[in-house]
């Protein structure tokens, strides 16, 4: 019973380490094209989940259509943040872009709570079957299609970042903006794409934890979340976030796991992230995959 | 002339001891007492509402100022500042329970909270910016999450009671008594830090934020320096949360959460990173904006803006989106906060009728 309940944590761990994988990419994304720590992410997974929501309770529309309507949404959210609230500050200190976005996180997570509600919100079902035998293990169905959206997502970045011609001008611009400009590459357009689609790619996630766990303004915890896993993999590292998603999901689990059966302190899973995060800043503050600040005095 | 009561249009300080000094002419200190000596005044003529808002302005405002001097002056952001001072709030109670005298507990926590913050401000060390920022939020949630467990401190999710300030064995509860308890800590704490700036250490804050690999050219200890500066914030943000604790007479893990410790941020932003004064006038914003917005919102109650919008129930989110809201419009349009419009204003009296 106890190696079953290992296993099913440990898939548990896999499938939402996908998710934290999928939103410390969109978190990377951000960062590197526009140097921007956005602790507003976890508020992209909220407005995307809450929009999908009330067009598919309020309107009808069916799932494929809600969700797609849902990411258009997102995407001009994302532009229209960048351009209205962040574009102003370009050159200003970390400090004041930091607080801007802790600014954006409180003020758009109040007004979820204020337009729909504290308690959680069921989606509608959307699959006949709830569960999936996979070698014996119940796996919720929405579980599977995560993990297979999430690693679409993944292959969809390598793509974009490797061939399109918009994913390399983001490169460049991420590597060094004034190269990039001097290149003929919009770095507006390329900073506010960057939030687009951030914000689109987060409401996906959004949506697809919604399903499960239901609507709730717990959404927005992924954002703090995805710290630790970002944290670990290297802030500027898409793998690395990839990576530090699996690994953190994992653990939470498996100290979910270690509790439950041996420790019995309740809640371990929920605090376990941010002290992997505080040994990681103190041993290895670039992460597995980041790149050095090298500086000489 | 090193005390005028007036002082001429343009600068005509000469030496290094004149431009550091706090009163510049003999007319802001006598203004500076006159102002303490009217709020001394305060508890004759005010009604417990308005004393018990100057007293959550009095015990935030020192715990803003701690954290101003540690993101205004030193230039470390920190979204923890919650937790030290709730960890004030409980050590203070733990002291007091175990036989300290009130008084004493209250700096002794200070001092205990000092401790907890450079545990914490290890990380400062090593990683600056955006680094510093994440483990400070790892500090929120790891401190949180202790509160709630180590019930032989906190008394866990019931929270502790907290015995009532006495001095001398006369008891200084209740609105009317407490106010003074409370203004001589702003005082002393704010002369403090108004002091410390003028300092050596001071000095090298400053040069720490401003230009961090000039400074350590210079001689100044970045490391030394940087985690000297979360201890002074965590001894500021003691004392304030003890001062909360022993005026409450009740702490618990409640409301301890990560939307208080940006609250704090609030505080400093609309005030003005990097002023003493500021941290004052941002706490004052801070306390009065969610009674503004109540006495707003009972003033619209039953208007067609209440039935559309259910103010009643949203109100509490309202005040959450306008903490938000104002951060995010002062880093926009006012970034040096509300103590440049007050040097503005004092500039403008000063040249009045000839502007330029």
């Amino acid at each position: 019973m106890t190696f079953q309940l290992l296993l099913q944590l440990t898939i548990n761990g896999l499938i939402i380490g996908t998710l934290y994988g999928v939103v410390g990419m969109c978190f990377v994304l951000i960062y590197k094209a526009s140097q921007v720590v956005n602790f507003a992410q976890g508020e992209f997974l909220l407005i995307g989940a809450w929009t999908c929501w009330w067009l598919l309770t309020y309107w009808q529309i069916p799932f494929f259509w809600g969700f797609l309507v849902s990411l258009a949404f997102m995407m001009l959210f994302g532009l229209a943040l960048q351009i209205v609230v962040l574009r102003p500050l370009i050159g200003e200190p970390v400090i004041s872009v930091i607080m801007v976005t802790i600014g954006l996180s409180i003020f758009f997570q109040a007004l979820m709570k204020w337009m729909f509600g504290t308690f959680a919100q069921p989606f509608p079902p959307i699959f006949s079957v709830q569960k999936v035998d996979v070698f014996g293990l119940q796996v919720q169905t929405a579980y599977l299609m995560s993990t297979g959206v999430s690693l679409a997502i993944m292959a969809g970045f390598a793509w974009f970042f490797k061939y399109s011609r918009m994913g390399l001008a983001m490169r460049a611009t991420a590597f060094n903006q004034q190269v990039a400009q001097s290149l003929g590459i919009s770095v507006r357009q390329v900073f506010a794409l960057s939030w687009g689609i951030s914000a689109a790619v987060s409401a996906v996630a959004g949506v697809v934890v919604g399903i499960v766990n239901g609507v709730s303004s717990a959404l927005s915890f992924f954002g703090i979340k995805v710290f630790p896993a970002v944290i670990l993999g290297g802030l500027d590292s898409v793998l690395g976030a990839v990576v530090g998603g699996l690994i953190i999901g994992l653990l939470e689990n498996l100290a979910h796991y270690v509790d439950s059966q041996f420790l019995k302190w309740g809640n371990l899973y929920e605090i376990v992230p941010f002290y992997v995060l505080i040994i990681i800043l103190m041993i290895k503050p670039y992460g597995l995959f980041g790149t050095r600040d090298i500086e000489r005095v | 002339m090193a005390m005028d009561t007036l002082r001429p249009c343009g600068d005509f300080r000469s030496s290094y001891g004149a431009d550091q000094t706090i009163f510049t002419t003999r007319l802001t200190l006598a203004f500076l007492i006159g102002g303490i000596a009217l709020l001394a005044l305060a508890p004759l003529f005010l009604s417990n509402y308005f004393l018990s808002l100057l007293i959550q302005i009095g015990y935030l405002g020192i715990a803003a100022l701690g954290l101003n001097i540690l993101v205004g002056f030193s230039g470390q952001i920190s979204i923890g500042h919650a937790v030290f001072y709730g960890f004030g709030g409980f050590a203070s109670v733990f002291l007091a329970e175990h036989g300290v005298p009130v008084p004493i507990a209250i700096v002794l926590a200070g001092l205990w909270t000092t401790a907890v913050g450079l545990l914490f401000g290890i990380p400062a060390a090593r990683v600056k910016g955006l680094y510093l920022a994440i483990a400070t939020l790892a500090a929120q949630f790891i401190l949180q999450d202790f509160f709630v467990r180590a019930e032989w401190f906190t008394g866990g999710t019931h929270g502790a009671i907290a015995p009532p300030f006495e001095i001398f064995g006369y008891d200084m509860s209740g609105d009317q008594r407490y106010f003074y308890v409370v203004l001589v800590f702003v005082v002393v704490m704010y002369l403090f830090a108004t002091n410390l700036m003028r300092t050596r250490d001071g000095r090298a804050l400053i040069a720490v934020r401003d230009h961090y690999l000039s400074a350590e050219m210079m001689g100044v200890n970045l490391t030394k320096y940087r985690t000297m500066a979360f201890g002074i914030s965590s001894f500021y943000a003691g004392i304030g949360g003890a001062l909360y604790a022993h005026y409450i007479g009740y702490m618990s893990v409640e409301g301890l959460d990560i939307l208080f410790s940006i609250q704090f941020l609030a505080m400093i932003i609309i005030g003005g990173l990097g002023s003493v004064m500021g941290s004052l006038l941002g706490t004052i914003f801070m306390v009065l904006l969610p009674e503004m917005t109540g006495a707003l919102a009972s003033a619209l109650q039953g208007s067609a803006i209440d039935k559309a919008l259910h103010l009643k129930d949203g109100i509490t989110y309202m005040r959450e989106m306008l903490i938000g809201a104002v951060i995010i419009l002062f880093l926009i349009f006012e970034p040096d906060g509300l103590a440049h419009r007050w040097r503005q204003i004092k500039a403008y009296w000063k040249l009045y009728p000839f502007s330029y």
